[in-house]
Order: structure tokens, then C-alpha cells, then sequence
């Protein structure tokens, strides 16, 4: 491995041979800021933000795309520099709704971090601003196009991650937006709804709808927990206010899926306090499903196949898992039957 | 009256929108009807570069220009000088600096201060018959490349100094060296012809008039870089071009040009075409790739460079339309030969689109370093209705306005950058003194912010911005702050945008600034256009002692804005009046007084 040394604000420091300016910039806690960089998503250099001033490079190179070179003098805050970040966010404020109030983003919004970093004040440019309707055709995404910056990162968790392709630019120029082809809400794509636009949307373009005015991030509780849903494990974070769970969000560090999730994942977890659900086992007594106990439950099914296997053999009894149920669970299961009931009828509902 | 001669007509899109086929008509069968067709042929050529004078044609071996030729004009140049013998004086061009007629096309001003090499055929050989090309040395160049090694061809346009000619003047022949180097079994050539700036049509020129010399210059490329397969990535907006290139690659493969095997040398390559979409931003070379996958034209980061992984991710080598056209000239005349044109650094001949408010709207080829006094006054005729020369954008929309005291700068890449123009693909808009330069920043700017991509921040947003600071100038409503807005934005954008288009569109807005700030002062001071051309800053009144009361401007009012009693002055109702400038137009006493 070979290590290279540069030079940032002054300060010498060495990263590997291969690393970005940025990546050199944070694992040395530099800040620079960034709107369209993702570690998991491909680098872009579309939002311009992170530039930075390079001795004999001409222009200011975006720090996210530019490799280090051996002997590099790097500057990430001198005024020309800072000027530019600053000019760049004012252009992005001015065409961008200034509703942070109501914004289900406030306090979690980049593009409002930087901005109140920057001292941005929104007044410098004024004119035509972006006026598209907004996405509310389905029950889990809610996509408002005006306040889309056109960072492209929804685009690419969906092709790079996803690998569904859903959402790409339109139109060009001050027109260009972001959506799925020809326009069509989302409900009409073909998109999954697993959210992974959501959980890298820098700005209130994208959100989960189940979560709006529920809570702002600072009353909100992160509980990292493994999905219920299936066996793989995928890992996220329950978004709990006053201890409820008010909807799901990505957790970066899981080990499992990262920030990708599915639908039922991201946007199931209503089920927790659904009525329908059920909470105690359910024993038939003259043909009406009535409460009961799990002891009694489970002394009757131990009961009921030990008669069954007593009287027409353990192959007359058959057991179908579930993905819901954990790898583990599910080795127990084929083991409960082969094992203790004595028969090979196992299956399960992901076999085909 | 018996030798042979050939008519070559020009059809090129200029002509031919101006009737240009109907004309080749009327001499196939006026040439039959007056007894003359086994000595006299007629030849539909690709642009004859006069465009302003056009339909256009030249009588061979005689030289003979006609000008503003009419279907009508037809019987009259059969009869009196193809059969006759005698010129028809009243088409022949007027050369407006010396009012003399000029009796053939070369010592006209306009032909005679040119030096024509990559347009030597355009206008002179049929662009639809590969023979014709052969005849005129084509395919010498080629031919004498394949008896060297690749490296010595890559030295040689090295040595020729040729310099890219879609705007950015690269070195070409260094170009070359990195995709020549760049490891990989399987590596693709491009010619950029998504030709896009306002104001230029030398690459629809040269493809359309002579699309083998493309082909070949293509080929050179190909077998020194040792690509074996290449795409013409054109404009659709070109179906003529188009139509040619097609043609002439299936005669060029027929001929054993293209194909396996070429020329026995074992070198393989095949061309294709693919026609963009329309968007200004597939000029920029990554952007064109991704159109030619099939993606989004939009650019990308680089590093990795065209060279490293290109189109499909392969080692790529893309030049436009005249410097592959330049590539056959150096091949067949020697290196040494190409440098005796040009200066220092910029070597060889470029070819410039003259429009605007020029005599000689056309297409020019001169050597680099000629000074742009020469091009657009020799050459070019001067100004129009003869006004005064005010400005001339180079460069298209990502170029510059440049003033009346840069006319006798050297035209080459260092010298126009140096004073905040480029030589771009060589698009020059003449502008004279009716022009109003805010109007024309933000004309381009227009331009520039409607193709920007949109992948990018600042060019997206920004280029937006500065129009709506343009715009709001020109109505009057600027503030003298915005003048310093616009210059910060202008650079920020310059500095920080991922490619060309947003690295350069801001250049007509600062060059208009630099040379003509007083311009904007007026504007935003005085509430003045000096131009007259913003309507918003205009008024119109009548002089009542000037007035006859003839009526003519309240007839002619498209608003019914002017009133008064025959005989007696007229008044204008300002509140009501859309500044068309119909009563300024229309009056005959010079009453109507526009402010």
C-alpha cells in the first residue's frame, strides 16, 4: 500500500494512494461540505460544493472527484473558496421553497445546515422559481420536485443500489428535474417503494410520508433494531417519539443491508399498532376462535400431534416455515420435525 | 465555343433553401433544349462558402461567378455565355469595397484573400461520387500514412502542430499519443459533428461538400491510434450532411476504403453514424459518449479521460469535423508544409462562419493569426447598409463580444483568450451599431441556460440567474449592485462548473461587461438603451413641427395609439404604445422621435 502526503489548510497529513481530497478531508476531521456525495453511491461532482483551491490546478476542483496527488497543497477555506460555496448555495436557496417550518427535513436538512454555515440569506438572486406539482400518489414516498436540489443520489441508490432504475433527470437547464420516465407519479413506475431514494435525499424533496408531523429528528429516539420481516437481518432504525414508534429510518452502520431496505422493512412497521394484530394464541371451541393462554396453547398442539403421530403415523404430519422466521428458526424447525416428530415434510414458503 | 465545362451549382442547405435544386433543373434541361449538353455538365456541389450571395454558381474552366442566380436567370446564362461566350454581367458578384464586378470567383475579395485547404473541394467536386474525391488526390493522404508506421503518423500530426478545432485547440497529435498509449485491445474513434453554436456551420460545410475528406482523416486517425471501429456522432438538425456521410461511406466501403483489409495493408475499420438529439451539451465529449450509448447526454467527471475509458469504457479519441478534415492535407502535403500557415502556435488554416451584420455572410477559410479586420472587413465586405462596426462575438455563446479596438488582433487560440474571447469552433457575429450588447449577452445567455444539462449546480442555476439580472437590465429595472452580482456569479460559474459549457457560457456576459460597461450604465442609470433595441426603454413621440398630419403612422398603428386631425400634428399615446417602431418606420417627414 502506498501512502501519499498533502498538504490541507497548512497541515501535512497522509492517506492512502487512491483517496479523494474529500476522503483525505475527513479522515483528518476537515470539514468540507458536501450535497451529492455518498461513500456507497459513485461520485457524481454534480453539486460543486465540496470545491476546493489546488495549487496549479486551474479552477476550483470539486474536492469528492479530485485524486491525491504526492506534494498536493490544498486549500478547502480560503475566501475565494468559501465565496464560491456561498454563491452556490445561494443559488440553490433561491430556487428552493423556504418552508422550513413546516418542512418534515427541519433540522436534518444539509442544504439548511450549510446554508446557516455559509451565512446565506436567500435575497441575492430573485426570479422564476421551480413550480411543479407534488408526488403524493402513494402512501408510503411523498416527493416534492420544488424542493429538489438535483443532487442525483436518489437516481443512483436506485440504479446502483437498488438496481431498478426508476428515477432519472428530465428536461434540461433550469427545467431539469428529477422523476420517474415520462414523468408518471410514482405509484404508476414501477417502483418497489423501498425507499432507498428517501434515506439519501439531502432535502425535504423526498420523505416518508407516514412520518410527516409526527416529530422533528431532536424528539426523536433511534432505536437500532433487526426487521422482523424475514430472515435476512436487515438492521434499521425505529424512529420513537414519546414512546411510540413513528416510522422507520436507515441506519448507515448496519451490518447487514447498510441504508438499503425494502418496503415492508421501511414502510411495514404501521403494523405495530394495528388492531388487527394479533396478541395472545387463538384456540377454535365450537368452531369460534377464542383467547387463550400460551401454556394451554401449546399443551394442546403437543397433545394433538402426539394422537396425530400415535394414530396415523409421524408422516401424516407436515410443517410449512416462514421467511419471516430467522435461518436459525428455521433449522429448528426442520430439526423439531425430523428430530421429535420423525418425519421429512418440512417445506417452506421461499422455496420456489 | 467547344471546350468542355462543368456548371457547379452549390446545393449545400443554404442554397438549396434558397433554390438551389430548382435552379439544377432548369440547366439540365435548358442545356438539352439549347443543343449543349455532350460539352457541358452540371454539378450539384456541396457550399460554395458565399452563402449571403447564394443560390451561387461557378462556370469551369472560366471561373465564372454568378450570384443571386433565379430559375429565371437560367435561359439567359445558357444562352449568351455557355453558348455565347459572353459573361452576364448583371450576376456577377459586386465586390462592395471596390464596386467593381468581379469577373471570376478568384479575384473576388472574397475568394482571393482566403486560403482554402480544408474547404478546397467544397464547392468544387460532387460530394456524392467518391471518384470525384479521388480525382482531386483523395485518399493520398491515407495512402501514404499506411506506408508508415502509426507512431510516425502520430508524429507527423505532431509535427503539423494541428491544434483542435471544435473550440478548445488541443493538440491534436498529443491527443492521439494518449488513446494510441492507453492499453487495450479494442479501442474507438469519434468525429463530433453535433455542431451547436449559434452562428456556425463550417462542420455542416465540410460534411456536406466534402464528406470523404472526414472519412479519411478518420481513417488516418484510426490506424495510427489503432481504433478499428468509429461513429460520426451528428446533429439530426444536418439531414444533408447526414445523407452525404452515409453515402459516402457506402461508396468508401465499396471502394475497399472501408471495410477489412484496407488497401491490402491489413489494417480494418469500420465508420457509423449516429444523429444526436438536439442538445448543445452532446458536443462536450463525454456527454456525446453517453448519447452514443444510449444514456443521458450528460458529461462526466474527469478523471478517467476519453483516452483512458472512453466510449463503452475503451480507449476513445474524439475530434470534430475540420480537424479530421485538416488530417488527409498533412498526410498528403507533409507536416512541413501545413506549418507554413499560422503563427507560432497555432498552426495551419481555420475556417470562420460569418453572419450578423456582415456583407458576406458565408463560410471563410483563412490562415490562423489573420486579423479579424481582415477577415470580417476583406473578406467579409464590412458592415451592412454601411453602419458602423460595433462588436463581433467569437467563439459562439461560450466566446466573447469583442470591441472595434481588438479588430486587429491575431486570430489563434493564446492571443483570443488572452482577451476574454476563444476561437471556439470559429463562429463570428458581426454586430453593428444598432445592436445593444445587454440584449445580446442575454441572448446568449439564453441560449447557454436553456442547453446546460442541468447535472451541475452552477451552471444549472447560475447561468439562470444571470439572465434574470440581464433581463431585468434591459427593462429598465437594474440596479447598479447587479453589475457587481453579475461579475461574481459569472466567475463563481466559470470556476466551479464540471464542464465547458458552464465553464465558458458566462464569457459573453463578462467580455460584454469588460468592453462595454457603459452600455449597462446607461441601462440601469439613465433608463436608456443606446441602441434602441430595448423596447421597455423606449419611447416614441411625435415632433408637431415636423408633422405633416398625413396620417400614415395612425393608419399603420397596430395599436390605434396616435391620433390627430388630418393636416395637423399627431400625437402618440405612450401608456398605449407597444414600441414597434412602426410609425418611426413608416413616416416620411423624419417626425417620429424615438428615445
Amino acid at each position: 500500500m502506498e501512502w501519499l502526503t498533502l498538504t490541507i489548510d497548512g497541515r501535512e497529513v497522509s492517506v492512502l494512494k487512491g483517496s479523494t481530497v474529500l476522503e483525505a478531508c475527513r479522515r483528518n476531521d476537515i470539514p468540507i461540505p458536501t450535497l451529492c456525495h455518498d461513500p456507497e453511491l459513485t461520485a457524481g461532482g454534480a453539486c460543486r460544493l465540496c470545491v476546493v483551491q489546488i495549487e496549479g490546478m486551474r479552477n476550483l476542483p470539486p474536492s469528492c472527484v479530485t485524486q491525491v496527488t504526492q506534494g498536493m497543497k490544498v486549500e478547502t477555506q480560503n475566501p475565494k473558496v468559501r465565496n464560491a460555496r456561498k454563491t452556490i448555495l445561494e443559488l440553490l436557496v433561491a430556487n428552493h421553497p423556504l418552508d422550513c417550518m413546516t418542512c418534515q427535513k427541519m433540522g436534518n436538512c444539509s442544504l439548511a445546515e450549510f446554508a446557516y454555515e455559509y451565512g446565506v440569506t436567500g435575497e441575492i438572486y430573485q426570479g422564476e422559481r421551480r413550480n411543479l406539482p407534488i408526488d403524493e400518489s402513494n402512501p408510503f414516498i411523498l416527493r416534492d420536485p420544488n424542493k429538489c436540489i438535483l443532487c442525483g443520489k436518489c437516481i443512483k441508490a436506485c440504479s446502483e443500489i437498488q438496481g431498478k432504475s426508476i428515477l432519472d433527470f428530465s428536461y434540461r437547464g433550469f427545467d431539469a428535474q428529477v422523476g420517474p420516465a415520462f414523468n408518471v407519479p410514482y405509484n404508476e413506475s414501477d417502483c418497489d417503494f423501498c425507499g432507498s431514494c428517501v434515506s439519501v435525499c439531502p432535502v425535504g424533496a423526498l420523505v416518508e410520508k407516514q412520518m410527516v408531523g409526527k416529530g422533528h429528528p431532536w424528539e426523536i429516539t433511534k432505536v437500532q433494531t433487526t426487521c422482523p420481516f424475514c430472515g435476512v437481518g436487515c438492521n434499521f432504525d425505529l424512529n420513537v417519539k414519546d414512546g411510540k414508534v413513528i416510522g422507520v429510518t436507515s441506519n448507515p452502520e448496519a451490518p447487514v443491508n447498510g441504508k438499503a431496505l425494502c418496503v415492508k422493512g421501511r414502510f411495514g412497521m404501521d403494523m405495530i399498532y394495528s388492531p388487527h394484530r394479533l396478541t395472545t394464541p387463538l384456540i377454535r371451541k365450537d368452531g369460534v376462535l377464542v383467547p387463550a393462554e400460551w401454556d394451554e396453547a401449546l399443551d394442546l398442539i403437543a397433545s394433538k400431534f402426539g394422537e396425530i403421530k400415535k394414530n396415523y403415523g409421524p408422516d401424516s404430519i407436515a410443517a410449512l416455515s416462514s421467511a419471516h422466521c430467522t435461518n436459525e428458526e428455521n433449522y429448528l424447525m426442520q430439526k423439531f420435525m425430523r428430530a421429535v416428530i420423525g418425519t421429512n415434510n418440512v417445506d417452506h414458503c421461499a422455496r420456489t | 465555343m467547344a471546350e468542355n465545362q462543368r456548371i457547379l451549382v452549390c446545393a449545400g442547405t443554404g442554397c438549396a433553401s434558397s433554390g438551389a435544386h430548382k435552379i439544377i433543373d432548369v440547366l439540365q434541361e435548358e442545356i438539352i433544349r439549347q443543343g449543349i449538353q455532350d460539352r457541358v455538365s452540371v454539378v450539384s456541389t456541396g457550399c460554395h462558402g458565399f452563402c449571403e450571395q447564394g443560390p451561387t454558381l461557378i462556370i469551369e474552366p472560366q471561373q465564372t461567378l454568378y450570384t443571386q442566380v433565379k430559375p429565371e436567370d437560367v435561359p439567359e446564362i445558357v444562352a449568351q455565355d455557355l453558348v455565347g461566350g459572353k459573361l452576364v454581367e448583371r450576376l456577377l458578384y459586386i465586390d462592395p469595397l471596390t464596386k467593381k464586378p468581379a469577373t471570376t470567383f478568384a479575384n473576388s475579395n472574397f475568394f482571393a484573400k482566403q486560403v482554402r485547404v480544408v474547404l478546397q473541394n467544397c464547392g468544387f467536386i460532387d460530394p456524392e461520387k467518391i471518384q470525384d474525391y479521388v480525382d482531386n488526390a483523395g485518399y493520398k493522404g491515407l495512402t501514404n500514412a499506411l506506408k508508415m508506421s502509426p507512431d510516425e503518423v502520430v508524429e507527423e500530426v505532431k509535427k503539423a502542430g494541428l491544434r483542435g478545432r471544435g473550440g478548445a485547440g488541443f493538440p491534436t497529435g498529443l491527443k492521439w499519443s494518449f488513446c494510441r498509449n492507453s492499453p487495450g485491445n479494442k479501442k474507438y474513434i469519434i468525429c463530433n459533428a453535433d455542431e451547436g453554436d449559434p452562428g456556425a456551420f463550417m462542420d455542416r460545410g465540410v460534411l456536406e461538400g466534402d464528406p470523404h475528406s472526414v472519412i479519411e482523416g478518420m481513417l488516418i486517425g484510426a490506424y495510427a491510434i489503432g481504433a478499428d471501429e468509429g461513429y460520426v456522432y451528428c446533429r439530426a438538425e444536418y439531414p444533408l450532411a447526414i445523407k452525404h456521410m452515409e453515402i459516402a461511406i457506402a461508396q468508401a466501403e465499396q471502394a475497399g476504403y472501408l471495410g477489412e483489409n484496407i488497401m491490402n495493408s491489413g489494417f480494418n475499420f469500420r465508420l457509423k453514424i449516429r444523429a444526436g438529439a438536439g442538445a448543445f451539451v452532446c458536443g462536450e465529449e463525454t456527454a456525446l459518449m453517453a448519447s452514443i450509448e444510449g444514456r443521458r447526454g450528460m458529461p462526466n467527471v474527469r478523471p478517467p479521460f476519453p483516452a483512458q475509458s472512453g466510449l463503452w469504457g475503451k480507449p476513445t479519441n474524439i475530434n470534430n469535423v475540420e480537424t479530421w478534415s485538416s488530417i488527409p492535407h498533412i498526410l498528403k502535403n507533409g507536416a512541413e508544409w501545413y506549418t507554413q500557415y499560422g503563427t507560432e502556435k497555432s498552426k495551419g488554416t481555420k475556417i470562420f462562419a460569418l453572419t450578423g451584420k456582415i456583407n458576406n455572410t458565408g463560410l471563410v477559410e483563412v490562415p490562423m493569426g489573420t486579423t479579424l479586420r481582415d477577415i470580417l472587413f476583406d473578406i467579409g465586405g464590412g458592415i451592412q447598409n454601411g453602419k458602423a462596426f460595433k462588436a463581433v462575438q467569437i467563439g459562439g455563446p461560450s466566446g466573447g463580444c469583442l470591441p472595434d479596438e481588438m479588430l486587429d488582433l491575431q486570430v489563434d487560440y493564446d492571443t483570443l483568450t488572452k482577451a476574454g474571447a476563444m476561437v471556439g469552433s470559429g463562429g463570428l457575429v458581426v454586430m453593428d451599431e444598432t445592436t445593444c450588447m445587454v440584449d445580446i449577452a442575454r441572448f446568449f445567455l439564453d441560449f447557454s441556460q436553456k442547453e446546460s444539462c442541468g447535472k451541475c449546480t452552477p451552471c444549472r442555476e447560475g447561468n439562470k440567474r444571470m439572465w434574470d439580472i440581464l433581463d431585468r437590465i434591459t427593462k429598465g429595472e437594474g440596479k447598479l449592485e447587479d453589475l457587481d452580482t453579475l461579475e461574481n456569479l459569472a466567475l463563481v460559474i466559470k470556476e466551479t462548473s464540471l464542464c465547458g459549457l458552464g465553464q465558458n457560457s458566462p464569457n459573453p456576459v463578462l467580455a460584454t461587461l469588460k468592453y462595454f460597461r457603459s452600455e449597462f450604465e446607461a441601462h440601469i442609470v439613465d433608463h436608456k438603451c443606446p441602441a434602441h433595441v430595448c423596447t421597455a426603454l423606449l419611447t416614441y413621440s411625435i415632433d408637431a413641427e415636423k408633422c405633416k398630419g398625413c396620417g400614415l403612422c395612425a393608419k399603420n398603428c397596430p395599436v390605434g395609439c396616435i391620433t390627430g386631425e388630418k393636416k395637423a400634428p399627431h400625437q402618440i399615446d405612450e401608456a398605449a404604445c407597444i414600441k414597434c417602431g412602426t410609425c418611426l418606420e413608416k413616416c416620411k417627414f423624419d417626425a417620429v422621435i424615438r428615445l
